[in-house]
């Protein structure tokens, strides 16, 4: 265990591993969000109230758990990094706020999208999307003091504690439906009870969601590498990676 | 070497340097005040001097400018101790330097927070409050506005070496504030239209404390982190 956790604080033999597994990420993503696409858009039957307009569901349920995902892996990554300052977690966490910042935006507009139809119109001051676009802005803030401290370990562990401090959030996010008496429904799936839903219209919602972690997973992989290579450039392994590749 | 000092009296020493220094700039003790009173009354202005507007939205108008003035205040929190070095000693001290920021945090609302509760009778009764009103947004200026001083405290203390700091500051800190501007406002309001606030007074309690508590943890954390970073 000891051995291992040691492992993942190497930007090497995480590049590597990384390296092995995105090859299946992406193709999983690419299958899982193909089939729920087609599943989701084409046979799915159309809902008894919102007519065919609440499909969007299929790309905006997704996005709104990656959202709130992202925000958590990055929190679990600032406590490593603070606690036992490993290189890794920074990398990460540097990676994954501009993809988390893309899909809380991404979630708010097909929010917007969906509600035009539904609700008559593109935004409710309602505690969630409100305490999303909270979310949205404190990605904002990580993303600017990222860029705003020149030396790149203390920009680190500044944006560790600013992530931390922001984690106040998503347990509002969350409950928000629950705790008000809001516009916006409450969650579609629950790990303690079968969805409401016909199981024709959340089996492919389970597909879709499936696939965009496996998306946001490829993704955050190459950016992650592609951090590790920037910050590594001047070790051994990383110019033997570059001399193999440019002589080929 | 001397001996290290109780922590009361670490708190209590920094108490009395930061408000003496304070007191040495005035200037800048009412600029954040002037601001406030200003920042109300562009509303009446911009939006409209209509009584039932100003009736309906006044405590949100008050409360909305009296985060802003909080917020033009929270760079020089540190600031002028950092660039004097002082800040660098305060840390290198061995009393916990979670006293030292409360101290700090204490002083920045004492001159701020406090003065601008004072200020809101007077802005209450140019936006056509009802007393009851009044005494309420002041409450809630009251256990609202120390938090706005203790979440800020992290802000300035993340950018404390920066040359961008103030801007960089208002988006670091404005989302933390949302929470407390929703509370605070909502208090007001709920009263003026017949509901029960005591459900709203207590979560503002209850985010005090939390921020009591946690804030100036995470403002030591970050100081640090600013020192060894310059």
């Amino acid at each position: 265990m000891k051995v291992w956790f040691y492992r993942l604080g190497s930007p090497k033999w995480f590049y590597d591993i990384a390296g092995r597994c995105l090859p299946w990420l992406a193709w999983s993503a690419l299958l899982l969000i193909a089939i729920g696409t087609v599943w989701g858009l084409v046979f799915a039957p159309a809902d008894y109230q919102q007519g065919n307009s609440f499909r969007i569901m299929y790309i905006h349920v997704p996005t709104a758990f990656l959202a709130q995902s992202c925000y958590l892996m990055m929190a679990v990554a600032a406590v490593i990094s603070l606690v036992w300052k490993m290189k890794l977690c920074d990398l990460v966490i540097v990676a994954a706020a501009p993809l988390g910042a893309a899909f809380t935006f991404l979630a708010l507009f097909t929010g917007a999208v969906w509600g035009k139809p539904t609700w008559g119109t593109w935004w409710v001051w309602d505690a969630r999307l409100t305490a999303m676009l909270i979310l949205l802005f404190l990605y904002f803030g990580v993303i600017a003091l990222q860029h705003a401290i020149q030396d790149k370990v203390a920009s680190a562990r500044a944006t560790a504690v600013l992530i931390l401090v922001g984690v106040v959030n998503i347990p509002i996010i969350k409950y928000s439906v629950e705790w008000w008496n809001t516009l916006h429904q409450p969650p579609s799936f629950k790990l303690t009870e079968k969805p409401a839903m016909p199981s024709e219209m959340w089996l492919p919602l389970l597909v879709m969601v499936l696939g965009f972690y496996c998306f946001f997973a490829a993704v955050l992989f190459m950016r992650t590498r592609n951090e590790i290579l920037d910050r590594e450039r001047r070790t051994k392994w990383v110019r033997e990676l570059v001399q193999k590749v440019s002589s080929r | 070497m001397s001996m290290p000092q109780s922590i009361s009296s670490v708190f209590m020493a920094i108490l009395r340097r930061d408000m003496l220094l304070a007191f040495r700039r005035r200037q800048d003790l009412a600029n954040p005040l002037v601001f406030f009173v200003i920042a109300v009354s562009l509303f009446p202005l911009g939006v409209s001097p209509e009584k039932s507007f100003l009736a309906e939205a006044g405590a949100g108008i008050v409360w909305v400018a009296a985060l802003l003035a909080t917020l033009l205040s929270l760079d020089g929190l540190f600031r002028s101790d950092f660039e004097d070095g002082s800040l660098e000693q305060l840390v290198l001290s061995p009393s916990p330097l979670y006293a030292i920021v409360l101290a700090k945090i204490l002083v920045h609302w004492l001159v701020t927070g406090l003065p601008l509760i004072l200020l809101s009778p007077i802005l209450g009764l140019m936006m056509y409050l009802s007393s009851d009103q009044i005494v309420l947004l002041g409450l809630t200026l009251l256990l609202g506005t120390p938090v706005l001083s203790l979440v800020g405290a992290i802000g300035a203390a993340l950018t404390v070496g920066l040359r961008v700091g103030g801007v960089l500051i208002s988006l670091l800190v404005l989302p933390l504030y949302i929470p407390v501007l929703i509370f605070g406002a909502g208090t007001v309001n709920a009263a003026a239209s017949g509901l029960s606030v005591a459900g709203y007074l207590a979560l503002l309690g209850a985010f005090f404390m939390l921020a009591l508590v946690l804030a100036p943890l995470a403002a030591a954390a970050a100081l640090r982190i600013s020192m060894t970073n310059s």
